[in-house]
């Protein structure tokens, strides 16, 4: 599996950590796995200690993983590293970064050209046109 | 610059997004054709673009924001018929057009023509907010409190490409209405906002959770008067709610209704009220200035009138008995004195609900443009409004709208019939409902003297009756609660709907709304 960044990531998780899934997470971890059930709220201050968090997509249409993303940059202020993986295409690479994902993890032989295009267009998002974030 | 009327003028930021989506799009058509894309891949991007894969032929369905488009937009759709489908379009209730027989390798041209005269495809079908609906008399309606355009076109903006909101568990559907007579149905929506104005700006009322198909649902009031700045900050904390927890396991429990109604409505604004807490006020805030740029990018008509209009019409209508019958059903009070709000009829009895050929198309944009300063409106119940014709130039419109056979007098009559596509091109219906819609409308919907009577004026009551038909042939569309009687004999399902709550059909209170289900036995034998 390769790593493709969406944006530079602001505090990028030392490689080669371990990942556990967030039902086995210790006081210990520093990186882990959520599945698109999981409320992130709950993580309350074990937080302070992660440096990474994976957000996850059984399939690409299940969008759980956008608002878990976003409610972890937004209301808890995390500000480690956030990777997505699983089923996902290039049309979302702009939608996860958005949502405050730093890269996803794509198979080896995926073609990144989409990916790069995808990140290309729309300059300007009707969003923040109209003055959120 | 010179804004068109009725809605909202683009600006270079919004053509340079278009061009950006069709390039998109057209790579992503490109992946299909090689096989890059599954069509498990490419079916949810080709409908984020509204093309669906019917049981025939690829269909388009073209988004006509709050139902309003100009003459150049009609004409062309005009175009696109002609030259991409078999000459006609399909109006639908979402205030939408679509056309049932166009090629995939076409697609992208067919977007950038559209792009030309700043239309586009996107969201009108997909797990994602859809078009958002209004009301078909906004600006022009004498009841009005509030005209909904300008806010319908921010929540257009706002659900446009929504980055956490694109793969929602199912569809999601929104209207807005600015009248005390709600004629967006929205108590039927996922979300209906009625808007008012308030002592410090307007105020939206908001109900969620409504719908029909197989779970038909009234909505539940989810908060009564939210202020215009926390507007877009509640609709994102109900969606949110709604994407996190509504279902993802069963399609058929998958809408928002199917959550609100497992909370329960206390529940669920519990739940919408934990995530406003949540966030930063000042992240969301539609301010003043953003609502005033986008006014400002709607022209308002010049709706001065003739001042002997009002008397000119009376005159008319006078010893004209089938013009001042349509007047009396196809019309609507204007604010402004001496103009009137026209609503076409696309319903001719026998003919197909909705289908209006290309040549219609471009006929309507002409009178458009000659009576009511080049803006139409699509309506929920697949009529085309124009909404500001001068009264005294009323007759003239008529017979022009006779000459092209839309001047059936029966809007919100009972052959003004709103029927699913069914198995002529659906892929989840079990039966046709259009030859049936057909047939009704025939029998049902002609004004015709009653035979022997020496008095034409006495004439068949059938085709004024105030009865709504709707017709569905997917049969998980009709499951009703209340009284369901099956005729053994045309073996057709139907459905009276009493309504023990203040349901309206198109504004009016419904007296009665019958739902009709033919079975596939029934609709073979037509």
């Amino acid at each position: 599996m390769k790593q493709f960044d969406l944006a530079p990531a602001r505090h990028p998780a030392p490689a080669n950590l371990e990942v556990v899934p967030v039902a086995e997470m210790t006081e210990s971890t520093r990186a882990i796995r959520l599945t698109p059930d999981f409320d992130v709220e709950t993580l309350g201050t074990a937080l302070d200690h992660l440096d990474l968090i994976i957000v996850t997509f059984p399939i690409f249409r299940d969008g759980r993983g956008f608002s878990q993303a976003r409610a972890l940059r937004e209301y808890y202020g995390f500000s480690g590293e956030i990777r997505a993986e699983g089923h996902l295409i290039a049309d979302q690479a702009q939608f996860l970064r958005s949502c405050g994902v730093d890269n996803v993890l794509l198979d080896d032989r995926a073609d990144t050209t989409p990916w790069l295009r995808a990140l290309s267009l729309f300059p300007v998002t009707y969003q923040t046109r109209l003055g959120l974030r | 610059m010179n804004a068109p009327v009725g809605h909202y003028q683009y600006q270079t930021a919004d053509r340079e997004f278009l061009a950006s989506r069709i390039a998109e799009f057209e790579g992503q058509v490109q992946r299909r054709l090689s096989g890059e894309l599954t069509e498990d891949e490419f079916k949810p991007l080709r409908l984020m673009n509204g093309l669906y894969l019917q049981l025939h032929a690829y269909m388009l369905r073209i988004a006509i924001p709050y139902g309003v488009l100009d003459s150049r937009q009609m004409r062309k759709l005009a175009h696109i018929a002609r030259h991409y489908d078999r000459n006609y379009g399909h109006f639908t209730t979402r205030q939408n057009i679509q056309f049932n027989w166009i090629k995939l390798e076409e697609t992208p041209e067919i977007l950038r023509q559209l792009a030309d005269v700043d239309m586009h495809a996107i969201q009108t079908s997909g797990n994602c907010i859809r078009n958002v609906t209004c009301d078909q008399f906004a600006g022009a309606a004498a009841d009005e409190l509030m005209d909904p355009r300008v806010h319908a076109e921010i929540l257009r903006q706002w659900s446009t490409l929504h980055p956490e909101f694109t793969f929602l568990p199912r569809k999601f559907k929104i209207a807005i209405s600015g009248s005390p007579h709600d004629r967006v149905a929205a108590r039927f929506h996922d979300i209906g906002i009625l808007a008012r104005p308030g002592e410090h700006g307007p105020l939206f009322r908001i109900f969620v959770g409504g719908g029909l198909g197989r779970t038909p649902l009234v909505g539940h009031e989810l908060f009564d008067s939210v202020p215009e700045a926390d507007l877009l900050m509640t609709l994102e904390a109900v969606l949110r709610v709604y994407n996190a927890y509504g279902r993802r396991d069963n399609i058929y429990k998958a809408r928002i209704k199917i959550l609100v109604q497992a909370l329960g409505i206390e529940g669920y604004r519990k739940a919408v009220e934990h995530e406003l807490s949540l966030m930063n006020p000042a992240h969301y805030r539609l301010a003043p200035e953003t609502v005033a740029a986008i006014r400002a990018r709607f022209a308002a008509p010049d709706l001065t009138a003739s001042p002997d209009a009002e008397a000119r019409l009376r005159n008319d209508r006078q010893g004209n008995i089938a013009f001042d019958r349509w007047v009396r059903s196809n019309t609507h009070p204007h604010f402004a004195p001496g103009r009137i709000a026209v609503t076409v009829s696309i319903k001719p009895a026998g003919g197909i609900p909705g289908d209006a050929t290309s040549d219609q198309l471009d006929r309507l944009a002409d009178l458009a443009d000659q009576f009511s300063f080049g803006e139409l409106r699509v309506t929920h119940l697949q009529n085309v409004v124009l909404a500001h014709v001068a009264q005294d130039k009323l007759l003239e419109l008529w017979e022009v709208l006779n000459e092209i056979g839309l001047a059936d007098a029966n809007h919100e009559l009972i052959g003004d019939i709103v029927a699913c596509p069914g198995l002529d091109y659906c892929a989840l219906a079990n039966a046709r409902s259009i030859p049936i819609a057909q047939k009704l409308s025939a029998r049902f919907g002609i004004m015709r003297c009653r035979k022997r009577s020496a008095n034409c004026a006495s004439i068949s009551r059938d085709a004024s009756m105030p009865v709504a038909i709707i017709m569905s042939g997917i049969s998980a569309c009709l499951v009703l609660t209340n009284v369901v009687r099956s005729f053994s004999r045309s073996l057709w399902v139907v459905a009276m709907m009493h309504c023990h709550v203040p349901v309206t059909y198109s504004g009016r209170p419904c007296r009665k709304m019958i739902w009709l289900m033919p079975s596939p036995v029934s609709s073979i034998a037509i």
